[in-house]
């Protein structure tokens, strides 16, 4: 089990550096840099500038100085926040990208996984039918129009109230999560449901279910401890790519909902080439994905004890 | 699980926050004298030698005071200047002596030498310190030449601020109102460096409102300051900013919701507004549009029959009327938007420019003339530089539509996203792009020096000297009437010999709640401006 993790966390580690590596040297590529502003700068302003960001010096100098900086978790000031430390904007904007993001993938989960049921278990009937064109709506509709359609509507019910049922836009107040956070996991959820569905309809007609129908189980024990443990697998393993992709991926909803989340960071940092905010968050988000998907693989072997973590592999 | 744990400590946290914040959420209070609004973006920064944005330049407005400062009616108006005096030479400031900082130490003539010092400095590289130029030793100053101790400015004593100049420079009162002009505390920039003005502990300030609260990407919160010398008169006690957002359409949903009490107005957006009744209220931003044309060697673009051409091809009125279609923007003929001043009203009605009118025959006979100058039988395919915006590309799409139908030219479009459209116009790197430009200060040069040969926002690379020497004469100029006169040889050099092709001037559409009043919208000073706004009941 430790030399499994050991390995996994090894693997990460060397997925983070060309993460870093790639992303450093795409990002120079490109044309322009942080400095590049509306009005021109005169030679002299351009030059102090550049001397004080390290950008006068050769590019494998910079990449050296950062891999050194990144390795003392030091990811230096951003270029447009001026005053503030890159690690200090993940540290404060992270958190509430989280929140929204774990809300999310918790209303996907308990939505996506019943659904699913339902679906499978009333296979080509009018629930399974409803379900499925809920499904592909929900994954077609993009989200900024989903999140765009919610908040009209929350403005149609407060007007029609009266008063303030749930906010617009905003952050700090426990309301200030709920339909942003369905907005972010609906896709999700109805992916989720589509995975779920497939994989009870195996379940249901699976040896191991007539055995137990057989032997007598039946009932809620038949269901969870025979049909949803081991049809919800699936959706497990897609749990760890779909918290990650969640939790970054809430650009729209963060812009639309004026949540100060760091994926608007995120977003907003490669359109402004802030390479120091780039680094930061892409090394940030791909040491997170690395984390979760380490986390899903060994609660594999806590759901199903058929996997056992020895011989390295731990997959499916 | 440290991030199960935060997220049960932030549900908690935010139940209680909630009960105590849904009160209180309301666009206008007029009991607690009280302004909800939404920020596009964050400022970049607050320390005002450095920031360059119209947000910064918005919230400086209302923490800090300059010598002079923009009154009720958009009028040049005393601010920490009691009264001042200008000429050829220079100017002289007295202050006045009950102006304070926010700490209750006066606010001295030395605060502004400081400041403008700093600015100049070359370790501070300021993008702004361009605006110090015309005085004296400024601009040797920035580039390190002389220390910053030789410039042009000196505290005679604690209320008596007196400036040279390295050229005459009418407009220097207006140039006092700009942020990058405010006064800054020694101590206090000492006392952060690097860090100043970057949180709301951070900073000093001497205007009608304090920092009361930022938090970053969340917030940003405005209150009264009691210290300000005119506090009575600043009737507004707090202007709260829980809302950052640059999604037009959020920002209309909370406006409708009553949570805000202003929101811009995008053209999807406008018919929704029209259909629900709100007053829609306009106003001109002062920039202007233009296509502007590569000069570098061997681009067709240099030909001036070709130029010409183009100027016989396209109808801004067209273009705004049936292309962008959006109330408040108009179509442009001239180098100078119609807000910019002249002698004694606007400079276009003083000096009416030369409308070209357009004319398809007229402009293949001039591409034929270009084709022969050139020695070319066929017009290559031609690059037009646009921005990411969907009106800019419709825009690029109109023009794409007229070269081909108009004179059998294909122009291809390179949509670029911001720092790359930059980028590519800095190296020359475009035959056509679609550009901008917003004025800096309240004068003509603003707009006239842009396309100076040294200039190196002239990104064409336009050079022209007859152009140039106007310009100098302009500058070393004190007589308004000799530099309107060069200005008026400027607008006719732009259509005559077409270095850009204005295409419109650029306006705002937007909400306001009814109760709200006496706001400013400024082109120049801080926009919106709530310091001499006030809500009814």
């Amino acid at each position: 089990m430790l030399k499994f993790i050991a390995k996994r966390l090894l693997s990460g580690a060397i997925t983070i550096w060309f993460i870093a590596t790639a992303t450093f040297f795409a990002m120079h590529a490109v044309p322009g840099d942080p400095l590049t502003q509306e009005k021109a700068m005169s030679p002299a302003v351009r030059s102090q500038l550049e001397a004080r960001y390290g950008l006068d010096k050769p590019l494998i100098e910079q990449y050296q100085l950062f891999l050194n900086n990144m390795l003392h978790g030091d990811f230096g000031i951003s270029f447009t926040q001026e005053n503030r430390k890159v690690n200090d904007i993940i540290r404060e904007h992270f958190p509430i990208s989280a929140i929204l993001g774990i809300t999310a993938v918790l209303i996907a989960l308990v939505g996506g996984v019943s659904a699913g049921t339902v679906a499978a278990y009333y296979r080509n009937r009018w629930p399974d039918r409803m379900v499925m064109v809920a499904v592909i709506a929900a994954i077609s509709v993009p989200g900024f129009v989903i999140a765009g359609l919610a908040q009209l509507t929350i403005v149609a019910m407060n007007n029609a109230a009266g008063k303030t049922l749930l906010p617009v836009a905003g952050w700090g107040g426990v309301n200030h999560i709920w339909v942003p956070a369905l907005v972010l996991g609906l896709g999700t959820m109805a992916y989720l449901s589509r995975i779920m569905r497939a994989s009870m309809l195996e379940v249901l007609s699976a040896d191991f279910n007539m055995a137990a129908k057989a032997k007598g189980v039946h009932g809620w024990r038949l269901f969870w401890h025979h049909q949803l443990r081991n049809a919800v697998l699936p959706v497990v393993t897609e749990l760890g790519p779909t918290i990650a992709g969640v939790t970054t991926g809430g650009f729209v909803v963060e812009l639309i909902f004026a949540i100060p989340g760091l994926g608007r960071y995120f977003v907003q940092a490669v359109q402004q080439l802030d390479y120091t905010v780039i680094m930061g968050t892409t090394v940030f988000y791909g040491a997170f994905l690395v984390l979760v998907v380490v986390v899903v693989d060994i609660s594999y072997g806590l759901i199903d004890p058929r996997i056992r973590l020895h011989s390295g592999g731990g997959g499916r | 699980m440290l991030i199960w744990k935060a997220w049960c400590k932030a549900v908690a946290v935010s139940v209680l926050l909630l009960w105590a914040s849904l009160s209180s959420a309301q666009a206008v209070d007029a009991d607690k004298a009280k302004l909800t609004l939404a920020l596009a973006t964050e400022p970049p920064t607050l320390n005002s030698a450095v920031a360059t944005d119209t947000i910064a330049s918005f919230i400086l407005a209302h923490l800090m005071e300059g010598l002079l400062v923009y009154g009720p009616d958009g009028e040049l108006a005393p601010g920490v200047a009691l009264r001042w005096e200008l000429n050829a030479d220079g100017a002289r400031f007295w202050l006045r002596d009950d102006a304070r900082w926010s700490d209750g130490k006066p606010v001295t003539a030395h605060d502004f030498v400081f400041a403008w010092r700093h600015a100049l400095s070359p370790k501070t590289a300021s993008q702004y310190a361009f605006i110090f130029y015309p005085i004296k030793n400024a601009e040797a100053v920035n580039q390190g030449v002389l220390a910053p101790g030789e410039l042009g400015v000196t505290a005679v004593s604690d209320t008596e601020l007196k400036v040279e100049f390295a050229n005459p420079c009418p407009y220097f009162l207006s140039l006092t109102a700009f942020m990058t002009f405010l006064p800054l505390r020694e101590d206090v920039l000492a006392q952060w460096g690097g860090r100043y003005a970057a949180d709301a502990d951070k900073l000093t300030v001497n205007g009608p409102y304090l920092l009361n609260k930022w938090v970053h990407g969340a917030r940003i919160q405005l209150r009264k300051n009691p210290q300000y010398w005119h506090a009575d008169s600043v009737q507004i006690k707090e202007i709260d900013m829980p809302y950052i957002t640059a999604d037009p359409s959020a920002q209309f949903n909370l406006f409708r919701d009553q949570q805000i009490a202003m929101a811009p107005l995008d053209t999807g957006l406008l018919s929704e507004a029209v259909k629900r009744g709100f007053d829609i209220e306009y106003f001109h931003t002062g920039s202007l549009f233009f296509l502007e044309f590569n000069f570098r060697e061997g681009r067709i673009t240099a030909n001036r029959a070709f130029r010409k051409a183009v100027q016989r091809l396209i109808d801004p009125a067209l273009l705004v009327n049936k292309i962008i279609g959006l109330p408040g923007i108009q179509p442009a003929y001239s180098l100078f938007p119609v807000t910019v001043k002249g002698l004694k009203a606007g400079f276009r009605e003083e000096y009416p420019v030369m409308r070209v009118t357009p004319d398809i025959a007229a402009a293949r006979t001039y591409l034929r003339q270009a084709k022969a100058e050139l020695g070319i039988s066929e017009i290559p395919p031609l690059m037009l530089l646009a921005g990411d915006s969907p009106r800019a590309l419709q825009e690029a799409e109109y023009y794409q539509y007229l070269f081909k139908t108009g004179l059998g030219i294909e122009l291809r479009i390179d949509q670029q996203v911001f720092k790359q459209r930059l980028e590519k116009m800095r190296r020359g790197d475009f035959d056509i792009v679609a550009a901008a430009w917003g004025p800096d200060y309240d004068d003509i040069m603003t707009f006239a020096d842009l396309f100076a040969s040294w200039n190196d926002n002239n990104r064409g690379r336009y050079n022209n000297s007859l152009y140039d020497r106007l310009i100098r004469l302009a500058q070393n100029s004190n007589d308004p009437r000799t530099r309107f006169n060069a200005m008026a040889q400027i607008q006719r050099i732009v259509v005559d010999d077409v270095p850009i092709l204005p295409t419109y001037e650029n306006g705002a559409l937007y909400v306001q709640n009814p109760r709200l009043r006496g706001v400013r919208r400024n082109i120049f000073g801080g926009d919106p401006l709530f310091r001499y706004a006030w809500i009814e009941r």
